[in-house]
């Protein structure tokens, strides 16, 4: 049951990483997509805590890092949406108490993700852009993210349930 | 509620003692990915993954191709919106040009003079679609072509369209490749003005859409670059990364810092990279591959 369930969320985490550089480019606002995989990471974070979010958030911002056309330093994803994961999990609670909050959580998710990936290039020199494009792109992201929420969460959140019958949270 | 809190000590030491782990764990990834450079032990690994993932982006590409029509009906409205603002001041320009035939007849001698030199280099073409592109978030412009080693695409190749220069190579698998544009920030692309073959280096800087503006330093900073100029790429040894002659975009104006007594000009592309689909990849003649190679001028 154990190896079902890693297969699966490694099939939606490849997924939404596949996606957001393929499908999503018809839909960008000069360039800034929806964050399917920030998503993925937040609603396992909610569904299961931050360990399992931060295991998922590893796993996925690896595959960002790696997965072509990524251009940048290996790792700056990954640590990206470990935090999200981390930090998601622990208000998971509040997360689940209503459809509402559990979006909210998406957005404020967003834009933590986005900022940390966006202040790590700064440190690293890695491709950063002045701090005002910057911003934007983070705003843009973030009301994308907001858009998906209300979709993509409860369906991903019945994907996490399922995968684990038993263990629904109230 | 005091039973919750000490039932849950130990389970968020835990958490905590994962996060640090996994911080580590990305800290290692970004150190040895940086410190490395092009020998990058990290390398490998992308390759893999750019072969198991390439051809799943490839395949979704092709399975979502009608709704790039769908989405080309949104964006040919914007684009239609900007095209009539082009055009009324367009014509206007116009109007107030036809008293200057003889400059236009100069110019349209540069432009001859220019496609002269881009068919008589005779460069050999491999056709490739876009396939993917880097999500904005990451804060830098690279897309998937689906053409590879297979087809003859290797590193630091340069890639055009039908407009001008978009990007060069930086990494290939045996199916697809990674394109870097000339708009990342990280791109520098040696350009020569059209006019008076001065030299300078051509920058992205990290914007596309309407807004996507290269930036053009000159060499010799008492040259003054005039608006509408074309920037041509100068080329280096052996075409790598950038082969002679392609179009990169026309000074469209120019900023001069009193500061350091340096001008910048502001050049528009003329490739357009919100609608990147069919580019050209140049590869050295004589190439073979499991397509076929355009050879442009006729000449081998």
């Amino acid at each position: 049951m154990s190896t079902t369930r890693d297969a699966v969320l490694a099939v939606v985490v490849a997924l939404a990483v596949v996606f957001q550089a393929v499908v999503f480019r018809f839909i960008s606002i000069d360039g800034v997509v929806p964050n399917l995989a920030l998503i993925v990471v937040v609603v396992a974070a909610i569904a299961r805590g931050p360990e399992f979010g931060m295991i998922t958030g590893f796993c996925a911002g690896l595959l960002t890092d790696l997965a072509p056309p990524a251009d940048h330093l290996a790792g700056r994803w990954a640590l990206a949406l470990v935090l999200v994961g981390f930090l998601v999990g622990r208000v998971r609670q509040d997360a689940r108490s209503s459809p509402l909050m559990a979006v909210a959580v998406v957005g404020a998710a967003s834009f933590i993700g986005t900022s940390v990936f966006a202040l790590s290039g700064v440190v690293l020199g890695d491709g950063a852009l002045p701090i005002g494009s910057m911003l934007q792109v983070i705003v843009i992201s973030v009301l994308w993210d907001l858009m998906l929420a209300p979709f993509a969460v409860p369906a991903l959140l019945r994907l996490f349930d399922e995968a684990r019958p038993g263990r629904l949270v109230r | 509620m005091a039973r919750r809190i000490s039932g849950r000590g130990p389970e968020q030491d835990r958490s905590r003692r994962m996060l640090g782990l996994f911080v580590l764990a990305c800290l290692t990834l970004i150190t040895l990915d940086a410190r490395a450079g092009d020998s990058s032990p990290l390398n490998p690994v992308r390759s893999a993954v750019g072969s198991v993932l390439g051809p799943v982006e490839d395949a979704t590409a092709t399975a979502t191709r009608p709704f790039d029509q769908l989405a080309g009906l949104f964006r040919s409205n914007r684009s239609l919106r900007g095209d009539v603002a082009t055009l009324t001041a367009e014509n206007s320009r116009l109007r107030s040009e036809v008293a200057t035939v003889p400059l236009d007849r100069k110019r349209l001698a540069e432009y001859d003079a220019l496609s002269q030199t881009a068919s008589e280099t005779g460069y050999s073409l491999v056709a490739a679609h876009v396939i993917a592109v880097g999500p904005m978030q990451s804060f830098s412009r690279t897309v998937t072509i689906d053409a590879g080693t297979s087809s003859g695409v290797t590193k630091d190749l340069t890639v055009i369209n039908n407009d001008g220069l978009v990007g060069r190579v930086v990494d290939a698998t045996s199916s697809t490749a990674t394109v870097l544009l000339i708009v990342d920030t990280t791109s520098v692309v040696g350009g020569r003005l059209g006019t008076n073959l001065e030299i300078g280096f051509v920058r992205g800087r990290g914007t596309l859409g309407d807004s996507g503006r290269l930036t053009l330093d000159l060499v010799d900073n008492a040259v003054e670059p005039s608006r509408g100029d074309v920037v041509v790429t100068w080329g280096s040894k052996d075409g790598v990364p950038y082969v002679a002659g392609i179009p990169i975009g026309v000074v469209e104006s120019v900023v001069s810092s009193p500061l350091n007594s340096s001008r910048q000009a502001v050049v528009k592309p003329f490739a357009d990279f919100t609608a990147l689909d069919v580019v050209g990849v140049v590869v050295p003649n004589g190439t073979h591959g499991d397509r076929p190679v355009i050879t442009a001028g006729g000449t081998p």
